[in-house]
């Protein structure tokens, strides 16, 4: 298991180094002249050569690069056009709301979409298994943005009973984490209930059946075990989607995190910014994988990583 | 034939088929059908609640939003089209190659697919949108663009299996170069899973790009798209709540009909693709 860690950590260095040439690369391949680019278009040819010279756009780029490294080691992702502020600390600050709002629609794929997923696969075929997947049906194809106006609408607007935007206390927290989750659950619920069904149908279950075991623990204890694996791998992919939704849903509840922070610089042309941004959800999103990797061992022993 | 009647015969399948007929009737006819001119505005009609003359109401300028959503349709489609192009164009070609020539080639372009599914979902599309600024046809560059890795991750997967078979042998000692092989023999039956992710991407390519112009980074105002018509309802949303309400329906229906039909299409071509996609 440990070396199995270290490979795949070792293998994730390229994939990182890549994902830093990329972010660094935004600034370097911008159409024009990059300084100018960055400056604005009002900036005075002093400011831009000041911009030019601190970013060192004048140096040759494999000196750029490893500059570029060498900060990312040191913790320095360079300062924020708009605000002057370090990056490294703008981008910090909105890490917590993001890793908030990510882990409440995690915890709820994982209740509600297997809950749902379970009774359907239970009771295949009724009219509540024909409702819950027509329901998720619809969930995967909403867009993300418009599910949290819709949301927004009905229980800020019109009821009161949740506010429209902004972070706060749990109450904040309700529409925009049910709004990300939402096609999450909806694909682990119709999972769920497509590999339970299968499982259900081994001859291991018709054994524990045919010797008296209860119908539930036939479903809770000796079926749902055996379904739990892929189930897991799935929510553990789906992070990748609620990272990307996080930037959509942010957006709409004002929630500060990082997702809005991207699309705040992107529109403000704060590059710096974009990269501290961009690189930590990317970082982020290539750590969680292996971690999904790694937990699948902890689920199903018989996985050896060799 | 086979693979027709299977589609027929799955009704999720049809719906989708349906779904999607009828946006392309109103993308190809929305000026037959549009009851407005979706650019003409009147300020002193603005955020109009549904009526007789406009069935859906109007929007922030006045403007007809019915018939926003008909053109909005054109621009949607053509996004959709165009963006997945992009991705199959680049895609397939570099997915064959990688996985018929395997080696240092492969390598290569696995590690670099690696870097690109790094960047999850529309955050690819925003890097780019970021370098090129926003815009409609950046937009539709930024999607294709990360749409590539899963061709590319497909299409590999398929040329993998497919090496190896009798067919590619027997082309082989009929003196076939690999390119004819990979172009007459192995391509077209990777047709399949090409088809349904298509299909699929489809459904993805409106989520993003309406997305990109919810967030102001696609298509930019006048243009009636969409996700730009969206971004523009969040603040009339306690004043006039179907600007909010119409627009998303389209993409949500529009996204259904060709998931729908990309699933069936999976089902009815290679049932064994289930997993895969």
């Amino acid at each position: 298991m440990l070396s199995y860690l270290v490979r795949r950590l070792l293998v994730a260095i390229p994939t990182l180094l890549g994902v830093t040439f990329i972010v660094f690369s935004i600034v370097r391949v911008l159409p024009g002249d990059p300084a100018q680019a960055m400056a604005g278009v009002h900036a005075t040819q002093e400011y831009i050569e000041q911009v030019r010279k601190e970013l060192g756009l004048d140096l040759p780029m494999h000196v750029q690069y490893a500059r570029f490294l060498g900060g990312l080691l040191r913790g320095d992702l360079g300062r924020s056009l708009r605000t002057g502020l370090p990056v490294a600390e703008e981008v910090w600050t909105r890490f917590i709301p993001t890793l908030e709002l990510t882990a409440a629609s995690l915890f709820l794929t994982l209740i509600l979409g297997i809950t749902v997923g379970i009774l359907s696969a239970t009771k295949p075929y009724s009219l509540y298994d024909h409702a819950s997947m027509f329901l998720s049906l619809a969930g995967l194809s909403m867009p993300v943005f418009w599910l949290g106006l819709m949301l927004m609408l009905l229980f800020s607007v019109r009821l009161g009973w949740f506010p429209a935007a902004g972070r706060g206390g749990l109450r904040h927290l309700v529409l925009p984490s049910v709004t990300l989750a939402a096609s999450s659950v909806a694909l682990v619920a119709r999972f769920t209930r497509s590999t339970l069904l299968e499982v259900l149908r081994q001859e291991y279950i018709t054994t524990a059946r045919a010797k008296g075991v209860r119908e539930s623990r036939a479903i809770f204890v000796h079926a749902l075990r055996n379904a739990l694996i892929p189930i897991v791998t799935i929510v553990g992919l789906r992070f990748g989607a609620l990272l990307s939704g996080a930037v959509l849903t942010e957006t709409v509840f004002a929630w500060p995190g990082v997702g809005r922070l991207v699309v705040d610089s992107v529109s403000a042309r704060d590059y710096p910014v974009i990269q501290g941004a961009v690189l930590v959800i990317a970082a982020c999103f290539v750590f969680i994988n292996i971690a999904v990797d790694l937990l699948y061992g902890v689920i199903n022993p018989r996985i050896r990583y060799d | 034939m086979g693979t027709l009647r299977r589609l027929i015969r799955h009704r999720l399948a049809l719906f989708g088929a349906f779904v999607v007929l009828i946006f392309a009737v109103f993308a190809i006819f929305a000026p037959y059908i549009a009851p407005h001119d979706p650019y003409r505005f009147s300020l002193a009609k603005k955020l109009q609640p549904p009526s007789s003359l406009h069935p859906l109401g109007t929007d922030e300028l006045g403007r007809d939003l019915l018939s926003r959503i008909i053109y909005g349709t054109r621009v949607s489609l053509m996004m959709a089209l165009i963006s997945v192009a992009i991705g199959l164009v680049v895609g397939v070609p570099i997915g064959a190659l990688s996985g018929f020539y395997g080696g240092v080639f492969d390598l290569l372009v696995q590690r670099g697919v690696d870097i690109l599914l790094a960047f999850p979902g529309i955050l690819l599309a925003i890097v780019v949108v970021a370098i090129l600024g926003p815009g409609l046809w950046n937009a539709m560059l930024a999607v294709g663009i990360s749409f590539i890795p899963t061709y590319v991750r497909v299409v590999r997967g398929s040329v993998l299996e497919l090496r190896e078979k009798e067919f590619v042998e027997a082309a082989r000692a009929l003196g076939t170069g690999s390119l004819a092989i990979i172009g007459r023999h192995i391509l077209p039956n990777c047709l399949a899973p090409i088809i349904v992710l298509s299909t699929l991407q489809l459904a993805s390519a409106i989520l993003w790009a309406s997305g990109l112009g919810f967030l102001g980074l696609g298509a930019q105002p006048p243009t009636p798209e969409w996700g730009t018509m969206l971004g523009r309802s969040q603040v009339y949303i306690r004043a006039a709540p179907h600007v909010a309400i119409f627009p998303g329906l389209a993409i949500a229906l529009a996204v259904l009909g060709f998931n729908l039909l990309g699933d069936g299409l999976r089902d009815a071509l290679d049932p064994r693709l289930k997993g895969r996609f």
